[in-house]
């Protein structure tokens, strides 16, 4: 317990009067302040008040561009008229709403309610009537602005999308900001309406793309009409960025895909950056700058191929036969099998109590790892599985990225599965059974990947075992072309395999494309070698009589995806790419085509490109003085 | 708990009365600014009355507690205080960008205003021994610019940056009033003057930017500024007799930004003029003399520097509100004691108007 501590206590008497004269002086200051405003200035204050003639005209700043790797727009602004009426300023004019409801097409009724609810909060302040008026509309507001007192017509900037829904998923879309956004924005003011990235590399690079908002404090006279500026802040516009992207490449992917659903992604294996990216269905980012209608939303809300998600980063799907890269990878560096390795393959193979079918009925016959890859055996991978066990299968998935986000800078990634016994352990409590390794070695099962994984994984087979962080912007510049910000390569790590084995392997995939017999004949090129593995991934599992050619004759939500990864050219690897063909049946048929359009397109366009093919035009011979 | 008969006896009427007034004319105050409104729910004053009646509530509590209870556990309350400060950082609610409040149930409250208290209670405990005569030397004041450094930089982090600035300004005073060394003073002095430099060099631009114009809102018309003129208009368009009550314009027509709580004084002063400002002003500058007389007649040294700091508190609180909605101080979110619309604040607030009671009460005892 304290003891009364009363040593001293005249000291503070002795300070009081210091106090209390600092008290009375502060006291005085804002007596002699109140006198100021209150008596000295009142009545020109209370002038000010009457009509509340000091406003404020918001000035909100340009987005910063979009562009492609070579500098062609992919997104900007464009000016949009927006209508305001300022409540406060009808009151004495009522047919002022009935006039500019009949220029706008509007019910009268509809702009009468809506002021209602808004003059009571801030009756001084315009309220939007319609936003993106037609220029007939323009016009004749504009004609008869005189007689109409209380409107404003505004000019704002827009974000238009200048291909349309031309990788609307990379660039994402802008959107009006809601109370979470307003609630995030720590350290930026956004006004309420304002615009922001709501999704892709608008969302991410918010920050960039932004800008300052501006705006022009003015007083206005009793009817609301500008008598003067008081003051004004210039807008800062955004910064503009660049793409790594290729918009004619991007145009050949999606005119490839034609109206398939899927996903398609490329990426150079030399550096990481994402050359094309689509997703389909897709949508067409303008209609959430316009404000999105409700009938719109739903459709896009209730459209069963999901177009609001981005599948080559949150699609997840069994690999199909594209695992057996890993599968292989695996085998050869843990000594379970070798080149030579020869195993035999029968159409199907007995393990337990169940038949585990080849894709080819009647089988492969005897063969070593190269034919298995270039045609694509299960057979021959269940045995490799079987020798080489699910753990260290997906140790080597995992080492090639698998199972984890790539760390591409968009949102929402997802991370795919990688199973394995103690996997199944924690997520199910049961044990592994041997006979699911099976599935898992030609990548059905409870593997999962997304595109974009594959990609890095095709990619390191590619550059000798290098992984990339998928890049899609290369540069951020300001308005006057200054840069801010460079993006280069990003390793995230290289994978523990040897060179000798990612050699088998480059050799199996080339021998898939090029080879009598191979799955990926489909992406053959002339003039150029392309190397690339097919896959199939099961939505439902097959029945027990099933044969190859009935994949059509099923309902096309229960058809398989079809996948095609690839890289090319294959001496010196310039381009790896991913076509995941939802619904689309074997993948060697449909995603195969696609990837040899995308790849050619390419090469065509590397400066220096010596590639020929039959559907090129003969006057490309000038090429040689390169 | 046994109550002396002597001490009902010595009840402070006249700080009562004082606290009763200011009070009033807020509810009155807030009734009129937050009518008309579409706020929705139960009426804001209809709120700010309950709160007012259980702060009361507390403030008997506290004024019949015998303060040397309050000396024992003062660091017991800092650290009760402070492990909130970092439950708001941990589960606090994100309101319009900052996070400064947590809930329990259904009651949710800022700990940062309890702050305020536990800092006045610590400081008053520490320097409850005299130091020499020359005043406490540097050596000495390292535990108490601990005490005020730990929460004031959890609340600069949430950020609310008026709540540390109080923080600060009351530690100072209470410095000033305990008296430490010349040199002491000159020391402080000095090397803030040889550090904020070096602190403004680490900052970003738009910190930078943020700052100058909370020392210069001109240069923010659209913002800060604009709220400032909107308050000048609001304040001068009282005239002497004002525009009477409920009839304030720029308040009712949402001119006025944060009506109900930073800039309820302008409102004030729109409706009842400089006659009703002056009173206002007036009832402050009673309560803060008042207080520290109080201060200086309390029996032992806790009692008095407990009391100067309540003093300090609401000194600052409502000389820089007033200064700000005047145009004369940064803009800075710093509310007007017992008329400013919040229970945190009304809470603690009646808090320190306990502590006051009970030393009042207490000075003819022992």
């Amino acid at each position: 317990m304290m003891e009364l501590n009363t040593q001293r206590m005249e000291e503070f008497a002795g300070r009081y009067k210091y106090f209390l004269t600092f008290v009375g002086i502060a006291f005085f200051l804002l007596v002699i302040r109140l006198w100021y405003l209150q008596v000295i200035r009142g009545s020109e204050l209370r002038k000010l008040s009457e009509n509340n003639r000091v406003r404020i005209l918001e000035n909100p700043a340009d987005r910063g561009m979009v562009f492609d790797r070579k500098g062609r727009v992919l997104a900007q602004n464009r000016p949009s008229f927006e209508v305001y009426l300022v409540p406060e300023d009808l009151k004495g004019n009522p047919e002022v709403v009935e006039r500019v409801g009949e220029i706008l097409n509007i019910g009268g009724d509809e702009i009468q309610d809506r002021l209602k609810t808004v003059r009571r909060r801030a009756p001084f302040k315009p309220m939007k009537v319609k936003a993106d008026i037609e220029w007939k509309e323009l016009a004749f507001l504009e004609t008869n602005r005189v007689h109409l007192p209380g409107l404003v017509v505004d000019v704002r900037p827009r974000r238009s999308y200048k291909y349309g829904d031309l990788a609307s998923h990379l660039l994402g879309y802008v959107g009006e900001a809601d109370e979470n956004d307003l609630r995030q924005a720590r350290e930026s003011r956004y006004r309420m309406g304002a615009f922001v990235g709501k999704y892709g590399v608008e969302h991410r690079w918010e920050s960039d793309l932004r800008g300052v908002d501006g705006g022009r404090q003015i007083e206005v006279d009793a009817m609301g009409r500008e008598i003067k500026p008081l003051r004004s802040v210039k807008p800062i516009p955004g910064n503009n960025l660049f793409l790594a992207i290729d918009l004619d490449l991007q145009k050949a992917a999606e005119e490839a895909f034609q109206d398939k659903n899927g996903a398609l992604v490329a990426m150079d294996p030399r550096t990481g950056r994402v050359l094309a990216m689509l997703s389909k269905p897709s949508f067409d980012p303008s209609i959430f700058a316009r404000n999105i209608s409700p009938d719109e939303w739903q459709s896009l809300m209730e459209n069963p191929f999901h177009p609001l998600q981005n599948k080559v980063i949150q699609g997840q799907y069994p690999p199909g036969s594209v695992f057996k890269i890993i599968t292989a990878i695996a085998g050869l560096e843990s000594g379970a099998i070798t080149p030579q390795t020869q195993l035999t393959c029968t159409g199907s193979y007995t393990y337990g109590n169940r038949d585990f079918r080849c894709a080819k009925e009647g089988g492969h016959g005897t063969l070593s790892l190269h034919r298995a890859l270039a045609q694509s055996c299960d057979v021959f991978f269940y045995q490799v599985g079987l020798k080489t066990g699910v753990d260290r299968i997906a140790h080597y998935a995992r080492e090639f990225g698998l199972g984890r986000p790539t760390g591409i800078p968009l949102p929402n990634e997802k991370s795919g599965t990688v199973p394995s016994s103690a996997w199944k352990k924690k997520r199910f409590g049961t044990p592994w059974y041997s006979g699911e390794t099976l599935s898992v070695a030609i990548g059905q099962g409870y593997i999962n990947v997304t595109p974009i994984q594959l990609l890095t994984l095709i990619s390191a087979v590619a550059n000798g075992g290098r992984l990339y962080v998928p890049q899609v912007v290369e540069k951020v510049e300001d308005i006057s072309g200054t840069p801010l910000k460079e993006y280069p390569p990003a390793e995230s790590g290289r994978v523990d395999v040897s060179e000798k084995t990612l050699q088998i392997v480059r050799e199996g995939l080339l021998g898939a494309v090029n080879e009598p017999g191979g799955t990926g004949w489909a992406s053959a090129l002339k003039g150029v070698m392309v190397a690339g593995k097919t896959g199939t991934a099961q939505v439902v599992r097959m029945e027990k009589n099933f044969r190859k050619g009935d994949t059509m004759r099923l309902p096309q939500r229960l058809r398989d995806h079809g996948w095609f990864v690839a890289f090319a050219p294959y001496e010196d690897p310039k381009i790896a790419i991913v076509v995941l063909v939802e619904h689309g049946g074997f993948g060697g048929a449909v995603a195969a085509p696609i990837a040899k359009k995308v790849i050619e397109k390419y090469l065509n366009l590397e400066p220096g490109s010596t590639l020929q093919t039959g559907e090129k035009p003969q006057d490309q011979e000038l090429d040689y003085d390169d | 708990m046994m109550i002396d008969r002597r001490l009902l006896i010595h009840i402070d009427w006249t700080l009562l009365t004082i606290v009763f007034l200011i009070a009033s004319a807020g509810i009155l105050n807030l009734y009129s600014v937050t009518s008309g409104g579409d706020f929705a729910g139960t009426p804001f004053y209809l709120k700010q009355i309950f709160w007012l009646a259980s702060g009361v509530g507390v403030m008997i509590v506290i004024a019949f507690i015998e303060y040397r209870y309050f000396s024992d556990f003062a660091y017991v309350i800092y650290a009760a205080c402070f492990v909130f400060l970092l439950g708001v950082m941990a589960y606090g609610i994100i309101t319009s960008g900052a996070q400064r409040w947590v809930r329990f149930g259904s009651i949710s409250f800022q700990p940062s205003e309890f702050v305020k208290i536990a800092l006045i209670l610590s400081m008053a405990k520490f320097f409850r021994r005299p130091s020499d005569r020359k005043g406490y030397p540097l050596k000495h004041l390292a535990y108490p610019f601990l005490l005020l450094a730990l929460p004031t930089i959890l609340i600069l982090k949430q950020p609310d940056l008026g709540t540390a600035i109080i923080l600060v300004l009351i530690f100072f005073s209470t410095l000033l009033f305990v008296k430490i060394r010349w040199t002491a003073l000159l020391t402080i002095g000095l090397t803030g003057a040889g550090v904020l430099p070096i602190f403004w060099g680490f900052l970003k631009d738009y910190q930078k930017r943020r700052i100058i114009t909370f020392f210069n809102p001109d240069l923010d018309p659209l913002g800060a500024g604009y709220h400032i003129i909107q308050s000048k208009i609001a304040i001068g368009s009282g005239g002497i007799l004002g525009k009477g009550f409920m009839k304030g314009t720029q308040c009712k027509l949402g001119f006025l930004p944060e009506q109900q709580t930073d800039f309820i004084f302008s409102a004030l002063a729109e409706e009842w003029g400089l006659v009703g400002s002056l009173l206002l002003v007036g009832l402050y500058f009673a309560l803060i003399l008042w207080g520290l007389r109080i201060a200086v007649q309390s029996k032992d040294r806790f009692g008095g520097i407990v009391a100067f700091g309540v003093v300090a508190m609401l000194f600052w609180h409502a000389f820089i509100n007033i200064g700000m909605v005047l145009g004369m101080m940064p803009v800075v979110g710093i509310p007007l004691p017992l008329v400013s619309y919040g229970g945190s604040f009304l809470f603690s607030t009646m808090m320190g108007v306990g502590l006051l009671l009970n030393i009042s009460m207490r000075r003819y005892l022992f």
